[in-house]
C-alpha cells in the first residue's frame, strides 16, 4: 500500500508547492529597506523648482511616498484611487516624480489632477535608486520618524488599501 | 572565388567592429569598464530579471550601471559596491546569494534532495535483495534442469 501512497503524498506536495508559485508575484521583490530609515532626501520641487524638500519637512507625520511619473502607464491606472485617497484627507501624500520632464510632468498633473500635497523632482534617479525603485508606480509608508514601514510595488488599490495599508496606518498615528 | 568571400568576410567583421565601437557613451577608462562589466555579470537586472546588469538594456540596468561606474572611479571596492546594491535592492540581486538562514534551503535543498533520493534508493535495493533469496534446488529441480539443458545442448549439435 505504501508503494503508492508515498509517491502519492510526494506528488501532492510538488503541486502545491507550485500551485503556491503560481500565485506568487516575481516582481514583488521583498525590499530590505522596509523599517530601515527612509534614505535622505534634497531634491527641488516640481510646481516650485527653486524650493526644495528634505526628510525633516515630514518629521513627526505619518505619510505616503508615491513614485510615479508621466510615462509610466500603471501610474494611470492607479490614479484615481490617489485622487479619492486625497479627498479623504487621512494620509499626505509626496510625489517623487521618477526620471520624468518637468514639462511631462506638469501637464500630466494639470490633465488628470494632482493628489500630491507637492511633488519632487528626481530626474536622474538617484533618489529612485537610493530608495531600491525598480517598477514604477511604488509607495512607501513611512512612520513619524522617518522610518520606511510599507513598501508597495506597483499600483495602489482600494483593496490593498483597505486590507494591509490603511491598518497600517492607523496603528502608526495611534 | 574565396577572395571574394574573404573580402566579404573582412568587410563585415571591420564594420561590426565599427559599430561596436560607436555604441555606448565612450568607454573613457578600459580598467573601469573591464571592472563594471566583470561585476555586471553577478548582478541582477530587477527590471528584467532574468538578464544580469551587464547584459540588460532597460534604463534601471543603464543607471546602476553608472552609479557603479561613479563609484569605481571613487575608488571604492567590489565589495563595497555589492553592498551599496543589496542594501537596496535585496540579496536578489546577487546570481549566488550568500549562505544565510533565508537561504539555507536555497542552498541545502538540492544536497538534502538528492540524499533523499540515495537513501530511497539504497533502501530499496536492499529490501530487493531480502525479497528474491538464492533458495538451492532440489535434487528433482537439479535433474530437469540438467535434462533440459542437455536436450538444448543435443538439439544444438543435431
Amino acid at each position: 500500500m505504501s508503494r503508492f501512497v508515498i509517491p502519492l503524498v510526494a506528488f501532492a506536495i510538488l503541486v502545491g508547492f507550485l500551485f503556491v508559485g503560481l500565485g506568487l508575484n516575481p516582481r514583488e521583490v521583498p525590499s530590505p529597506l522596509v523599517d530601515k530609515p527612509a534614505p535622505a532626501i534634497q531634491l527641488a520641487q516640481l510646481h516650485a523648482p527653486e524650493k526644495s524638500f528634505t526628510l525633516a519637512d515630514m518629521k513627526g507625520r505619518v505619510w505616503l511616498l508615491n513614485v510615479w511619473a508621466s510615462w509610466c502607464v500603471s501610474c494611470r491606472d492607479e490614479h484615481p484611487f490617489l485622487m479619492e485617497l486625497a479627498k479623504e484627507n487621512t494620509i499626505p501624500i509626496v510625489g517623487l516624480n521618477y526620471k520624468d520632464k518637468r514639462d511631462d510632468a506638469v501637464k500630466w498633473l494639470a490633465q488628470f489632477g494632482n493628489p500630491y500635497r507637492l511633488s519632487i523632482v528626481d530626474a536622474d534617479g538617484r533618489t529612485g535608486i537610493n530608495f531600491g525603485v525598480y517598477g514604477v508606480p511604488e509607495t512607501f509608508v513611512i512612520d513619524r520618524d522617518g522610518v520606511i514601514r510599507y513598501k508597495q510595488i506597483g499600483p495602489l488599490s482600494a483593496e490593498k488599501w483597505q486590507q494591509t495599508i490603511l491598518p497600517l496606518v492607523k496603528k502608526l498615528s495611534a | 572565388m574565396i577572395r571574394v568571400v574573404l573580402l566579404a568576410l573582412v568587410l563585415a567583421l571591420t564594420s561590426i567592429g565599427v559599430r561596436a565601437a560607436e555604441a555606448p557613451p565612450a568607454a573613457d577608462d578600459p580598467v573601469i569598464e573591464a571592472r563594471l562589466h566583470r561585476l555586471s555579470t553577478e548582478l541582477r537586472c530587477l527590471v528584467c530579471q532574468n538578464e544580469t546588469l551587464a547584459d540588460s538594456r532597460a534604463d534601471l540596468a543603464n543607471d546602476l550601471r553608472r552609479e557603479i561606474r561613479d563609484m569605481m572611479k571613487a575608488g571604492r571596492s567590489d565589495r563595497e559596491i555589492t553592498e551599496f546594491l543589496v542594501a537596496r535592492y535585496g540579496d536578489f540581486v546577487l546570481y549566488r546569494p550568500p549562505v544565510k538562514s533565508t537561504t539555507l534551503f536555497l542552498w541545502g535543498g538540492p544536497f538534502a534532495l538528492f540524499a533523499t533520493g540515495a537513501a530511497v534508493w539504497f533502501v530499496l535495493l536492499k529490501r530487493r535483495q531480502r525479497r528474491a533469496p538464492d533458495a538451492p534446488l532440489t535434487p528433482e529441480e537439479q535433474r530437469l534442469a540438467e535434462s533440459l539443458l542437455d536436450t538444448d545442448h543435443g538439439r544444438n549439435r543435431s
